[in-house]
């Protein structure tokens, strides 16, 4: 078994970022306009790398399957950004966001990495101000905060339940800043369709030009991925609808590792599947739990109206079980606990699977303005999409797939195990171990983007100084492209009968129902089976209209969700292999009588890199050993 | 005058002062006209129309007046080409959402309005050159060219009338729109006054085609 | 539900495109318009046709990605929506559904309901932003803003790039869509440094894309799925009127 080397480097965990760049070795200016550099993604991630290395110098490249910068999924994240500045006196520290994020990613990040992101918080916040992203204020003119779910101090910046909106376009703005310096080219309706590799180091792209089909070949000496999470793999979930995995599984398949697959965020309060036409579940901000408190009525069953539940017949359950955090623990602790009370009769709603998050004593204590001022865009989407009141009567809300902690295997300096292909944002495993806490997700991909790449890519690039552009014509180049059109030419003939979304739906409900909230070695078992079979019924009875040789989303579909089927797989093989309940993964066999998640640091207290073996073949598994030098491993309690 | 030399928003402020500044010309101008009405010996009116048509100030000034109107015209009717250009491809089936019902056609009316311009000086300067004009023969104005019975005895003719009065009321649609219209291209726009100006662009368009209207009205029934 | 589909197809950018008219039946009150949307291009895909292509992509209304031209109504007779928020419960049975892309010469259809929307983000390109490099800023709070221009620059910001407001305008301008992103930056400290060039460069560009000018009929507000102001159009106008005196 290969050893992983993370390259943590040496020092007292709060030196070890300022080390590593002192020491890291840079490219001079004229250098750097020599250095192309591939960004896939135009996210958070995507978009704020590309502008600081364009800002740098160096020639880059980015691209997005949509038609804008600015419409990537970051623009969705509703609740807040991080951020260790304790304006509010209330004993926040670097230390202790370190501490917060460790302890909530239930001891499965690496130590080094958080405190990094940590420190780096506070830059952020400075640059996303002087960016002019309107953050929320106070009448003495400085930045406001609120508190978020799994810690006890107000850390969150935002804007109101739209402050990824508003990180992103600050970043789309940098982006535009440096398209117009020319530094950076955008590529939009480009779609990734392989990593090209020479000599053993990421060199290129192959991507679709999604408007006329055409297959596009794209070099440069280091390429980015900045691509998000897989969430989509359940079909429904909070993430845009062609939000893909891909370009990530591309590249696992081309020799990135890809780590704890199986750590998959369900967030707690999304609004309920309605129907079964729905092809999307809308987030309700988990900043809802500051001042919303959630219950299901005491009798099973119980049909009647929320409002005529007299008090003494709720069950606010989360209170109950957890008096020291109540309606404020973390995601995962809240998902199961919804999913508990569901799976046991109390569910309201017409399907049962629905909780209630009520405002009514919010609004009486605080008066309706004050709750309209905090939450009036997300109470009306909610009215919206459901119909309901919420100013009126309690939201329904029930858990949805969300983020992916799991992601490409990166070391400290975010690169993969492929050398020159590196993994930032939501796309890489690294810095929320096992469960990611509220807003810290903006804060790792913005934090990752503008703060932490620019510098590890520099060092990496600091040898490569030497090589001029890569020219497209390679044979590397050549294979990629004839592979890539292979497998379109093989989707677009098998004409059979079923769309690809009829396959994505049935793959979203077996990941859903055995590989979701909670887990167990029967179920996986199954559900390997169920997605082997389905996968092969895919590539029998396909149907894609229409050619390549122009737009053809029913073509996207089926490449994304033909890749979801192999992720589907390796999720699997992962909640499989790892066999204790720890963060958001939930094994059933592994918890306490109280039914609480039960860890096995002892076996399990590492990162599990798959490397891919081929198809069909059972991936290699590299543990990669968590040492917590900083930390006293505990067992995680919010009672 | 493409884009090129001059940007929309600069045309539009072009369009704005110079609507507004015909707005002032239009009062002035009505409150001459209401001189009729109210003194019917038409010696106040005489009085101000020779004034108007004799000092070199208001003769200098005639020429700024149309000036402002003909750049007015001009300027409007690049607009107007260049926002047709805008949208080669119409819909099949569109539902304007626009604030008033006017401000989609000031296009329109400011043609019926330069139509009447045209018709309205035409007959004013034809009738002048030609001499056709009849002299007030008594009073301390005799001699002089008596331009209020001149309008008396146009707003006599029935059909004359109903034109006045329809082409004032398109004028009163414009001014409507305008009046607003113009503040905002201005960048006025604020919270606490905008209701009031609008308010008062209503108040302006319906002073303004009343009076015009109700001139040539009492002069056909009651005169 | 059933109803009656009048769509435009265009096979490219090229293609000349036609309406045609479909009934469809499947339709459950419950559903989204896009959801609708889906069922219809999966009945098509079973008889073998083309589905019809359209943009679209977060589903909960902060993208921006959906673009359809209803019932005489970019994103639908609803407003303060987007389409994908508009629910098939706001249509009669039986009714007959038009469904065109934006038009504008500036947003030019690329296929069936889609058009090309990268005028916005040249727009964004010329001027758009705040130049202030990575690591560069100051502590955040050094920089005191009114609660007051804080709120105002954030109900400016809050557009979605949509283009609802091109579509909605009988001039198809772009006002509203530039003067929010004017505004914002003008609202706050931290834009005031570039607040001239910025007005200059974003408006020349708005006015070279082909975009019609801006004569105040306040469609573009009334149908802009965001409520932005036209406050925001009065204030570039201020901005670009002080920038050019100055």
């Amino acid at each position: 078994m290969t050893k992983l080397n993370s390259k943590i480097p040496e020092g007292p965990l709060a030196q070890k970022w300022s080390l590593y760049k002192q020491n890291a070795k840079l490219v001079n200016p004229a250098n750097k306009k020599k250095l192309d550099i591939i960004v896939v993604g135009t996210g958070l991630a995507g978009a704020s790398a590309a502008s600081a290395l364009g800002e740098l110098g160096y020639n880059v490249k980015n691209f997005c399957y949509q038609d804008s910068p600015r419409r990537a999924h970051s623009v969705a994240a509703q609740g807040g950004i991080n951020a260790a500045k304790n304006y509010r006196n209330d004993g926040d520290s670097i230390y202790r966001l370190f501490y917060d994020m460790i302890k909530g990613g239930d001891y499965r990040a690496r130590e080094a990495n958080v405190y990094r992101i940590a420190e780096v918080s506070n830059d952020v916040i400075d640059h996303f101000t002087a960016m002019g992203v309107p953050f929320a204020r106070d009448y003495g003119g400085g930045l406001d905060n609120r508190s978020f779910g799994g810690v006890q101090v107000s850390r969150t910046f935002y804007a109101k339940g739209q402050t990824g909106q508003q990180c992103l376009l600050g970043t789309y703005a940098t982006l535009n800043r440096q398209v117009s310096k020319g530094t950076v080219t955008m590529y939009s309706r480009r779609e990734v369709q392989d990593i090209v590799i020479v000599d053993g180091r990421a060199r290129g792209v192959i991507v679709r030009n999604l408007i006329t089909g055409e297959i596009e070949r794209h070099s440069a000496h280091a390429v980015v991925l900045a691509t998000g999470g897989y969430g989509t793999i359940y079909y429904l979930s909070t993430l845009a609808v062609n939000s893909n995995a891909s370009a990530a599984w591309k590249a696992h398949k081309k020799g990135a590792y890809f780590a704890n697959p199986s750590f998959v965020q369900i967030h707690p309060t999304s609004i309920p599947q309605l129907n079964d036409y729905q092809s999307k579940l809308t987030l309700m901000s988990e900043s809802l739990r500051n001042d919303g408190r959630i219950w299901v009525p005491k009798t099973k069953n119980d049909k009647r109206h929320p409002n005529e539940i007299p008090e003494e017949e709720r069950d606010y359950y989360l209170e109950r079980r957890y008096p020291a955090f109540g309606n404020l623990v973390p995601r995962d602790v809240a998902s199961r606990a919804a999913k508990e009370r569901c799976d046991t009769g109390y569910g309201v709603g017409s399907t049962g699977l629905a909780v209630y998050l009520d405002f009514k004593d919010a609004i009486n204590k605080q008066g309706k303005k004050a709750i309209e001022h905090k939450y009036g865009n997300l109470f009306e989407l909610y009215h919206i999409i459901t119909g309901i009141d919420p100013y009126v009567e309690p939201m329904r809300i029930y858990p949805a797939g969300h983020y992916t902690m799991g992601g490409l295997w990166v070391d400290y300096e975010l690169q993969t195990t492929i050398p020159g292909l590196f993994a930032i944002g939501e796309s890489n495993f690294s810095d929320h171990g096992a469960n990611r806490l509220g807003a810290s997700s903006l804060m790792q991909t913005s934090g990752d983007g503008y703060f932490i790449l620019p510098y590890t890519i520099s060092n990496y690039l600091a040898d490569q100084i030497r090589i001029p552009h890569i020219p497209t014509d390679a044979p590397e180049f050549e294979e990629a492209e004839k592979v890539v059109k292979e497998r379109i030419e093989k989707l677009l003939a098998i004409k059979g009968k079923q769309t690809a979304t009829s396959f994505h739906k049935r793959l979203g409900r077996i990941m859903w129902d055995y590989c979701g909230m909670s887990r167990n070695e029967e179920g996986l078992k199954k559900a390997f089976g169920l997605v082997k079979e389905l996968e092969q019924e895919f590539w029998k009875d396909l149907a894609i209209p229409g050619d390549e040789k122009n737009i053809n989303q029913e073509l996207e579909k089926a490449g994304r969700v033909a890749d979801y089927f192999e992720l589907a797989e390796l999720m699997i093989t992962d909640a499989l292999n790892r066999k204790e309940s720890c963060g958001a993964h939930f094994r059933e066999e592994y918890q306490t009588p109280e039914g609480e998640a039960l860890r096995n640091d002892d076996e399990y207290m590492y990162v599990a890199a798959w490397e891919y073996a081929g198809k069909s073949k059972e991936p290699t598994l590299h543990k990669e050993k968590l040492e917590y030098k900083f930390v006293e491993v505990k067992v995680r309690s919010y009672k | 005058m493409s884009k090129k030399y001059y940007s929309s928003l600069t045309k539009k402020y072009i369009m704005s002062f110079l609507g507004l500044f015909l707005m002032t010309f239009l009062l002035v101008h009505l409150s001459i006209n209401l001189l009729l009405i109210v003194d019917d010996s038409r010696e106040l009116f005489n009085e101000a129309a020779h004034f108007m048509g004799t000092n070199i100030f208001i003769q200098v000034f005639q020429w700024v007046l149309f000036s402002a109107f003909a750049v007015h015209i001009l300027v409007g009717v690049i607009l107007q080409i260049q926002n047709w250009m805008a949208r080669p491809k119409g819909y099949a089936r569109r539902v304007g959402a626009e604030e008033s019902i006017f401000s989609r056609y000031m296009i329109y009316t400011g043609a019926i309005i330069f139509i009447f311009l045209v018709i309205h000086l035409a007959d004013f300067f034809a009738n002048k050159m030609i001499g056709d004009v009849p002299e007030i023969t008594s009073g301390n104005l005799a001699g002089m060219e008596d331009m209020g019975l001149l309008v008396m005895e146009k707003f006599k003719m029935g059909g004359y009338v109903l034109f006045y009065v329809i082409i004032f009321l398109f004028l009163g649609f414009h001014l409507d729109h305008a009046f607003q219209s113009a503040f905002q291209s201005l960048g006025l726009n604020h919270p606490k006054y905008t209701p009031f100006i609008k308010g008062l662009g209503h108040f302006m368009a319906i002073v303004l085609t009343v009076g015009f209207i109700s001139i040539p009205i009492i002069i056909y029934f009651f005169k | 539900m059933k109803v009656k589909l009048k769509i435009w197809r265009q096979e490219n950018a090229e293609a000349k495109g036609s309406f045609q008219t479909y009934t469809f039946d499947k339709v459950a009150p419950e559903m989204s318009f896009l959801e609708m949307m889906d069922a219809f291009n999966t009945q098509l895909i079973t008889e073998g046709k083309e589905p019809v292509a359209f943009d679209h992509d977060c589903r909960e209304g902060i993208c921006g990605a959906c673009s359809m031209y209803i019932n005489g109504h970019p994103h639908g007779p609803v407003s303060g929506i987007t389409t994908c928020h508009l629910s098939m419960r706001h249509f009669k049975d039986g009714e007959t559904i038009t469904v065109e892309p934006w038009r504008a010469k500036a947003f030019p259809v690329i296929k069936d309901l889609i058009v090309d929307r990268s005028a916005f983000d040249q727009i964004q390109i010329a001027g758009g932003f705040i130049s202030m490099n990575v690591g560069g800023a100051p502590e955040a709070n050094s920089i005191p803003v009114k609660v007051k221009n804080a709120d105002e620059a954030f109900d400016s910001s809050v557009c979605i790039g949509c283009g609802a407001c091109v579509a909605a305008c009988k001039n198809a301008s772009a006002m509203l869509f530039v003067s929010a992103k004017v505004s914002q930056f003008a609202l706050l400290p931290q834009g005031r440094v570039e607040a001239k060039e910025r007005v200059e460069k974003m408006v020349a560009k708005m006015d070279d894309l082909g975009f019609g000018n801006c004569t105040n009929t306040y469609a573009c507000e009334a149908e802009c799925p965001k409520d932005i102001s036209i406050t925001n159009i009065a204030r570039m106008n201020r901005e670009f009127f002080s920038a050019k005196v100055s």
